[in-house]
């Protein structure tokens, strides 16, 4: 019932020159979404990886099974000394995130564009 | 299309986790259909999502034989959505989720449907069924977020 998330990893660079890792999310992110946010996250090399983007933009529906899924990234992240940042949210989701907290682990931009250029 | 008494409908979803995406989708359409704006339409399906939600995981414990009733009643200025499970209801309010707890592995990550209802609705209760069953949850949400 649940439409399937699927994420993708890309390497960009941002304007100051990091390195910078965007998981792309789409479809819901809920209770069934562990693989696609969990095993995409653990899947990236962790000596190398610094900087994470979380790109909502393909994402409609989050409950809260989904927004645990997304502190446990941001868990595992900090554990392993890496930045994470969230872009594309729409305007309900980013009040959901603010709400929850997770702004204050995890920068929330409108874009990607505008989360590179902060970086 | 203008409607001046109040509507009901109802759905009976089943015990399986996703159908909370039938009574959000429902839910919005009658708010959209009585003028509420998309801020509050927005919340409202949240709202409604994680109460279907605990229903099913909770309440009926995900047994598949069992169904979660929802009940939605619109009047012209606010939209009521009752959420009825066979669980025997809530013995107390679990804590405002804390994320510097969670972040440190002090809380579970999980366990914010009940903050989340409570933050985005004017008014939210939970009723134990006097059998202890039949216990539900009754949202109001208004128009106007900002009216008396």
């Amino acid at each position: 019932m649940q439409s399937e998330t699927k994420s993708r990893v890309d390497q960009v660079t941002a304007p100051s020159g990091h390195p910078v890792v965007v998981i792309r999310f789409e479809g819901d992110i809920a209770s069934t979404s562990k693989e696609a946010v969990l095993g995409a996250y653990q899947s990236l090399p962790k000596e190398t990886t610094k900087i994470i983007l979380l790109d909502f933009t393909g994402v409609d529906y989050i409950n809260s099974s989904g927004i645990a899924l997304v502190i446990q990234l941001l868990i595992e992240a900090a554990n392993a000394g890496q930045k994470v940042y969230c872009f594309g949210l729409s305007t309900h989701f980013t009040k959901v995130f603010t709400m929850v907290g997770i702004t204050k682990y995890a920068g929330l931009f409108a874009t990607q564009t505008e989360a590179l250029a902060a970086l | 299309m203008s409607e001046s008494n109040s509507t009901i409908v109802e759905l009976r979803l089943p015990t399986h986790l996703g159908y909370e995406k039938v009574a959000m989708s429902t839910a919005a359409s009658l708010a959209k259909l009585r003028g509420f704006p998309e801020d509050r339409i927005e919340d409202l399906k949240t709202a409604v999502a994680e109460a279907c939600i605990n229903a099913i995981e909770h309440g009926n414990r995900l047994n598949e034989k069992l169904s979660v009733g929802v009940v939605l009643r619109a009047e012209s200025d606010s939209l009521e959505v009752k959420v009825i499970d066979d669980g025997s209801g809530i013995k107390k309010q679990p804590a405002k989720p804390d994320i510097d707890r969670k972040m440190h592995g002090e809380e579970d990550a999980r366990g914010m449907g009940m903050f989340l209802i409570q933050a985005l609705v004017d008014e939210a209760e939970w009723v134990t069924g006097l059998d202890g069953k039949s216990s539900y949850v009754r949202l109001l949400i208004k128009l106007d977020k900002d009216a008396v």
